[in-house]
């Protein structure tokens, strides 16, 4: 009898054991050359904390990577170790062949942001509203600008992500014949080459309302060379992208200059992480969902509008930037 | 005392540099395991050293010459931008003959790659500028050209088997659990050492290589044309730089030129320098190069199965740089 039991409990534990396998997922993101991806990466920690302690068969790996070349190399290592999921942040498309050879290996893909040039290789793309994220904006400054005035745009690096904000930017102020885009100029998402091309600006037009930067960063160039120039027509700066230093100016409503922000959040890559995990993990999403099991296909997450009433909301004081 | 200690240090400096990869893949196969000895993490790790380690193997020959050459990845790009985009209106002009379509696009990558690096070469000798300066410039024109005609973007290839060549083997067969394989970029390595290290040892034109990296004006009196030994080891490198790229290319089947070759030549000339050639000069081996590739990515390779920081990574890699080269010092 006791050799009887000794002999169930051991196949109950080795049963159990069985079931409550360990998921392991491995991240593959850019490293942190500006502000912004270095609060996705300070994301992606804080998703791998929050998970592990959650469950204790979850492990999560993160792989920061220069060059496309080191992410490649990341994820074929990562293909070694044997992971059941994967979750990829593009530097760009040349990660497609080793995303798809990742899928064909039956690992769970979830891709980010600037995606991969092939359809069917991933079971979960997620990403930012680019569109929106320009659109919200440029409502919220043409009403605050009375829809009327000049405005002068800072953009990003040229590249597809940059083209649709700036396009959008440019389509809503068409609605508003009286505001004037005097200039367009690429800021390549660096503070000081968007200084740089703020001083140019101020040489070149006498009467400016409003300046839209691509990004906060971008943002706190421009407003530096404004006040460096000491001059007092611009009202209005906006940015995007929610640097803690620009949340904590509009909460305390401390910048005459700065009143709204519009997410892009870099916690995506956290959501990412999770559905990651739940997606290894075989699980559904919540309880809402009605029959299909498996998790949405393509998640775009909302770019909303911050202002005083819910700065609160998007104000991360452990985050670096 | 059997060994005479002439022998002992002549011995030493020879294979000193294997022996230290030896320690290294027996610390590898500690720290990174159990996934380091793995025939395909192996595979993997050979793999991703070659497309830096083939621009190494000629950066060899600049080095050597006592030059430099900055401006490698971004070579890589521009020539295989225009190689992809050459490739893609084959593709489309002989109605999707893809063979030689790839055939066209990979001809035209060497051969662009072999006037750029003339180009380089040229300003150097005939010019008369250093070689730092002119590939700085030419790094940047390369680069800024590439970014112009993709308006920053990329180019993807219309050829689905250019892809698949990037991934080709030369062989592959199964040993039980595992798959075991030499992929092409890996071959191409090999046989590229095996050619550039004959030329460097065998020929006439090696051993003026090494009279002019060592002192070009001993070389200029003894009848040596400098100006020409140097040129060709830009024009080698250019062609070589541009078997590469369309390795790399075919890899990605498609072209990111703001990424594309990105701080290869970081990578490249910290090979060649690990390798034991003489950073001034006159001295140096193309297989001393091939082991610089390997320890380089065996050290980043193990410390990624390690778990460790990406940061931290940097930090060992600079360290086994200096360290590296403090050694061979020590040994002269």
């Amino acid at each position: 009898m006791k050799k009887l039991l000794l002999a169930l409990l051991i196949v109950a534990t080795v049963a159990t054991m069985g079931f409550a396998q360990v998921k392991r997922i491995g991240v593959s993101m850019p490293s942190a050359t500006h502000g912004w991806m270095g609060n996705a990466n300070w994301w992606a920690t804080r998703a791998k904390t929050d998970w592990e302690a959650r469950d204790k068969n979850v492990k999560i790996e993160l792989k920061f990577s220069g060059t496309v070349n080191q992410q490649v190399s990341d994820i074929e290592d990562l293909l070694v170790k044997k992971v059941d999921a994967i979750v990829v942040f593009p530097h760009d498309t040349s990660v497609t062949s080793v995303v798809e050879k990742a899928y064909e290996q039956g690992v769970y893909v979830v891709v980010l942001d600037r995606g991969v040039s092939k359809e069917g290789i991933y079971d979960v793309y997620i990403t930012n509203d680019d569109e929106a994220y320009t659109r919200k904006g440029m409502e919220w400054l043409a009403k605050q600008m009375g829809f009327k005035g000049n405005l002068l745009l800072i953009t990003g690096i040229p590249s597809p992500i940059d083209t649709i904000r700036t396009d959008t930017i440019k389509e809503v102020c068409k609605k508003y014949p009286n505001i004037k885009i005097l200039d367009v100029q690429p800021g390549d998402w660096n503070k000081q080459k968007s200084t740089t091309v703020m001083e140019n600006y101020l040489q070149k037009y006498k009467q400016i309302d409003a300046v839209y930067t691509a990004d906060d960063d971008m943002m706190l160039g421009a407003m530096q060379a404004y006040k460096e120039s000491g001059r007092k027509d611009i009202k209005f700066f906006l940015g995007g992208g929610c640097l803690k230093s620009v949340i904590k100016e509009i909460m305390d409503d401390s910048n005459p200059l700065v009143k709204a922000d519009v997410t892009y959040s870099p916690s995506v890559i956290a959501t990412s992480i999770s559905y990651g995990v739940i997606g290894a993990k075989g699980d559904k999403l919540n309880p809402y969902v009605y029959q299909v099991r498996a998790l949405p296909r393509r998640v775009i997450l909302p770019s909303e509008l911050v202002t005083k009433a819910n700065a609160k909301d998007f104000y991360v004081p452990e985050a670096p930037f | 005392m059997s060994l005479s200690p002439s022998l002992k240090k002549l011995d030493l400096e020879k294979y000193g540099s294997l022996l230290a990869l030896g320690v290294l893949f027996v610390l590898a196969s500690i720290v990174g395991r159990p996934y380091f000895l793995r025939p395909e993490n192996l595979i993997n790790v050979m793999r991703q050293a070659s497309y830096t380690g083939i621009i190494a193997l000629s950066m060899t020959f600049v080095i050597i010459s006592g030059g430099i050459d900055l401006s490698v990845g971004s070579l890589a790009a521009f020539v295989a931008s225009c190689g992809v985009l050459f490739m893609n209106l084959l593709v489309k002009a002989t109605g999707g003959n893809e063979t030689l379509a790839i055939a066209g696009g990979v001809a035209v990558m060497m051969g662009l790659g072999l006037c750029c690096g003339a180009l380089n070469g040229l300003l150097i000798t005939l010019g008369k500028i250093v070689p730092f300066i002119v590939t700085l410039g030419t790094m940047s024109i390369f680069r800024y050209l590439s970014l112009q005609m993709a308006n920053a973007g990329e180019f993807a290839s219309h050829s689905q088997r250019f892809g698949e060549f990037g991934m080709a083997k030369l062989f592959a067969f199964k040993a039980g659990e595992s798959s075991i394989s030499l992929p092409v970029p890996v071959a191409v390595l090999l046989a590229l050492a095996f050619i550039l290290s004959f030329v460097l040892t065998r020929t006439r034109y090696g051993r003026y290589l090494c009279a002019v990296g060592s002192n070009a004006r001993v070389a200029q009196y003894s009848a040596v044309r400098v100006g020409r030994v140097r040129f060709w080891a830009y024009a080698i490198n250019g062609l070589v730089i541009g078997i590469s790229a369309a390795l790399l290319a075919a890899r990605f089947n498609t072209v990111s030129t703001p990424n594309f070759g990105l701080s290869f030549e970081m990578d490249a000339i910290a090979a060649v320098i690990i390798g034991g050639t003489a950073m001034a000069g006159g001295r140096g081996s193309v297989w001393g190069t091939v082991i610089g590739v390997f320890m380089l990515q065996i050290i980043q390779n193990m410390l990624n199965m390690a778990g460790l920081s990406p940061y931290l990574q940097g930090v060992v890699k600079g360290v086994v740089i200096i360290g590296s080269v403090y050694i061979q010092r020590q040994k002269q």
